[in-house]
C-alpha cells in the first residue's frame, strides 16, 4: 500500500506539490490557533529553505560557486516592495470593497513574480559575463556583484538610500511562504531531473567532457543562475513584506554566507539534506537564544567542528563513490 | 595641482595597508590554493593588539611605537600558526568548499569574540608616534603616521621579497607552491613551510591593522571586513599567488579608491574596488603580473 502511493507520487510529483500547496493553506487556516513565536519561525525557515534550495541550484546541481545569494534577494525585495508601495495603493483602491482580500492576493503574488523577474534579469546580468571564470574567482565575482547592488541600492534616494525602504505592507503570511517553498523545491527537482536537466549534472561533473558531448555548458549555467536568482528574489519579496521594513545592510556579504553554509551543510546537491540544513540553521540561533552573548561564537565553532568532522555536508546519506581518477 | 599630488599621497598610504593585507591572501593561496577569510580578521586583531600594547606605550616615542608593532606581528604570527594548525590542516587534501567555509567559520569565529573580548563598541586608536604633519610651501601636507606607513611598508616588502627569494626557507615556499608532492620528495617538510607562511602572512596583517589603526579614527572587531575583501581584490588584481603583484595591486587599488572618494561618485566608493575586480577578472583573470595558464585537460 505505502510502496503504491510512493510510486504514484513518484509518478507525477505535481500531486506532491498540490498536497504542499493544499498544506500550506491548511496552515494559513489554522494560523489563529497557533503560537506566534512558532509561526514567526516558521516563516523564517520557509524563507531560508527556499533561498537554500535555490541557491542548491546554483551551487550544488551546477557545481557553480555562487556568493552573492543576498544581492538577488536585494533585487528581488526591493522590486517587490516597490511594486507594492508605490503603484499598489493606487491599484488596489480601484477593487470594490467586498473583493479587497482576493485583489490584494492577487496583486501581492504579481508583485512576488515582479520581484522574482527583477531578481532573474539581475541573475543574466551577473551570469552571462562570469562564466568565464570557475572556482574561487567565480565565487569572488558573485561576492563582488552581490556588494555592488548593496551599494547601489544605498545611493537610490527613492527607494530609502542607506536608511532603507520602511512601511512596506504586511502581506506575508504563512501561505505565501510555504507555497512558494514548495514551488521552489518543485521547480528545482523536476528541473533537475528531467532529461534536459540531467545537463546541470554534467556541467557540475565535468564540464570539458560535457561540452564535448555537444552540451551547450554556458547555457545551463545562465539558466541555473537564472533560475536560482529568481526565487532569491521571490524569497527576498516575501522577506520584506513581512520585516515590512528592507535596508541595504541586512543583504550584505554575512547573508550569502549562512545560504551558502545551509547548502554546504546539507550537502551539495542534495535538495532534502539542503532542506534539513536550512531548518536546523534556522533553529540553532533560536536554541542558543538564552545565551544571547555566546550565540554567535558557539554558531561558528559548530561550523568549523561540523566541517572538520563531516566535510561531505551534514546529511549527505546517500554519496555513489566517485572513481578514482587515473594517473 | 596640488590637490592631485594630495590625492596621490593620501591614496598611496591607503593603498600601503591594502598591499600588506593583500600580501597575506597571495601567500596563502599561492601556497594552498583557497581564500584565507580569516585573515581579515587577523588584521583586526593585530589592530586591537596595537590598541592594548600602545596604552603601555605612553611615551609615544618611535621607538616605543615600532616596539608595539613588533609585539603585535608576534601574537599575530602566532595565531595565525595556531589557526592552520587547528582549522585548516586537518583539511588539507579535502574540498576546496569545506576548507573555504572552514575559514569563514574562522572568521566568524574571531569576529565575534572579539566583540565579546574587546568589546563591540569602536575605540579611539592611541598615538602610538609623536604626530606632527609636515607642510611644504606649496601647501602639500604629510603626517609623520602617513610617513610611517610608507617607511613600514617598504621595509616589510624589502624584507619579504629577500626571504622569498634570498633565503633557504622562501625557496622552499615558492618550491611548495610551485608543486607540494615535487617538494616533499625534495626533503622540505612542507608542513612547517605551511606554518611558516601563515605565521609571516599574519604579521603582516598585524603591522596593516597597526598602521590602519593609525590613520583611521577608531577600531572595532568588525573592522577587518571590508578592508579585508577589498585587499582580496588588491590581490586579484596584482596576479593571485604573486608577491610583488600583490603589493602593485594594493597600491593601486588604494590610490583608484582615493581618486573616487575625491570625486562626486563619492558614495559608491566602496564599491569601486569590486567593479575593478570585476573588469580585471573579465579582461586579464590572471591578475596585471600574473601568468596566464592554459588549462589542461
Amino acid at each position: 500500500m505505502a510502496n503504491r502511493v510512493k510510486r504514484i507520487l513518484e509518478a507525477w510529483p505535481k500531486l506532491l506539490l498540490l498536497a504542499a500547496l493544499l498544506a500550506s493553506l491548511g496552515f494559513w487556516l489554522a494560523s489563529g490557533r497557533i503560537n506566534p513565536y512558532f509561526m514567526d519561525i516558521l516563516i523564517k525557515i520557509g524563507i531560508n529553505v527556499i533561498l537554500a534550495v535555490s541557491l542548491n541550484l546554483i551551487n550544488g546541481y551546477t557545481g557553480q560557486f555562487s556568493l552573492g545569494h543576498a544581492g538577488f534577494m536585494a533585487v528581488g525585495a526591493y522590486a517587490a516592495a516597490a511594486v507594492t508601495m508605490f503603484p499598489g495603493p493606487k491599484i488596489l483602491a480601484m477593487a470594490p470593497a467586498s473583493l479587497l482580500a482576493p485583489a490584494t492576493a492577487v496583486f501581492f503574488l504579481a508583485a512576488l513574480l515582479a520581484g522574482g523577474l527583477a531578481a532573474a534579469l539581475a541573475g543574466l546580468l551577473v551570469g552571462a559575463p562570469s562564466l568565464r571564470l570557475k572556482g574561487d574567482y567565480l565565487a569572488i565575482m558573485t561576492l563582488g556583484f552581490g556588494e555592488i547592488i548593496r551599494v547601489i541600492f544605498r545611493n537610490i534616494d527613492s527607494l530609502g538610500g542607506a536608511l532603507g525602504l520602511n512601511g512596506i505592507p504586511a502581506y506575508t503570511n504563512i501561505f505565501w511562504v510555504l507555497a512558494a517553498a514548495a514551488v521552489c523545491i518543485y521547480a528545482v527537482l523536476t528541473l533537475v531531473h528531467s532529461t534536459y536537466g540531467r545537463g546541470f549534472l554534467a556541467v557540475r561533473d565535468d564540464e570539458v567532457a560535457a561540452e564535448a558531448m555537444g552540451l551547450n555548458t554556458t547555457r545551463y549555467k545562465i539558466i541555473a543562475f537564472v533560475v536560482g536568482a529568481f526565487f532569491a528574489g521571490v524569497a527576498g519579496g516575501l522577506y520584506g513584506h513581512y520585516t515590512l521594513s528592507i535596508d541595504p545592510k541586512g543583504f550584505d556579504f554575512m547573508r550569502s554566507i549562512e545560504i551558502v553554509v545551509m547548502v554546504i551543510l546539507g550537502g551539495m546537491g542534495n535538495t532534502a539534506g539542503v532542506i534539513a540544513a536550512a531548518i536546523l540553521l534556522t533553529l540553532l540561533p533560536e536554541f542558543l537564544r538564552s545565551f544571547d552573548q555566546y550565540r554567535m561564537i558557539i554558531y561558528s565553532l559548530l561550523l568549523i567542528i561540523l566541517m572538520l568532522t563531516r566535510p561531505q555536508g551534514l546529511f549527505a546519506w546517500k554519496r555513489t563513490a566517485k572513481p578514482a581518477a587515473q594517473p | 595641482m596640488i590637490v592631485f599630488l594630495q590625492q596621490l599621497i593620501n591614496g598611496l598610504s591607503v593603498g600601503a595597508v591594502y598591499a600588506l593585507i593583500a600580501l597575506g591572501y597571495t601567500m596563502v593561496y599561492g601556497i594552498l590554493r583557497f581564500i584565507n577569510f580569516a585573515h581579515s580578521d587577523v588584521f583586526m586583531v593585530g589592530a586591537f593588539c596595537g590598541f592594548y600594547f600602545g596604552r603601555w606605550e605612553t611615551g609615544h616615542s618611535l621607538a616605543g611605537g615600532l616596539l608595539v608593532m613588533v609585539m603585535a606581528m608576534a601574537v599575530c604570527a602566532l595565531l595565525g600558526i595556531i589557526i592552520e594548525r587547528l582549522a585548516y590542516r586537518p583539511l588539507r587534501g579535502s574540498s576546496n568548499l569545506a576548507v573555504l567555509i572552514t575559514a569563514i567559520g574562522v572568521s566568524l569565529f574571531l569576529e565575534n569574540a572579539g566583540q565579546l573580548v574587546f568589546g563591540a563598541d569602536p575605540k579611539p586608536f592611541p598615538p602610538l608616534i609623536p604626530e606632527r604633519n609636515f607642510t611644504s610651501p606649496a601647501g602639500l601636507t604629510i603626517s609623520s603616521n602617513q610617513l610611517l606607513v610608507f617607511a613600514v611598508t617598504g621595509v616589510l616588502l624589502i624584507a619579504l621579497q629577500w626571504i622569498v627569494m634570498r633565503t633557504k626557507i622562501g625557496t622552499a615556499m615558492r618550491a611548495v607552491a610551485f608543486n607540494h608532492q615535487a617538494a616533499a620528495l625534495m626533503g622540505i617538510n612542507v608542513d612547517l613551510i605551511v606554518s611558516f607562511t601563515f605565521g609571516l602572512g599574519s604579521a603582516l596583517a598585524a603591522a596593516g591593522g597597526i598602521l590602519y589603526g593609525l590613520n583611521y579614527p577608531s577600531i572595532d572587531p568588525y573592522m577587518g571586513v571590508l578592508p579585508g575583501l577589498k585587499a582580496f581584490v588588491a590581490a586579484v588584481l596584482g596576479g593571485i599567488g604573486n608577491i610583488p603583484g600583490a603589493a602593485l595591486g594594493g597600491l593601486l587599488l588604494g590610490l583608484i579608491e582615493t581618486f573616487v572618494k575625491g570625486s562626486r561618485l563619492s558614495t559608491y566608493s566602496d564599491a569601486i574596488a569590486f567593479a575593478v575586480l570585476i573588469l580585471i577578472l573579465l579582461f586579464r583573470p590572471a591578475g596585471l603580473l600574473g601568468k596566464f595558464q592554459v588549462e589542461k585537460v
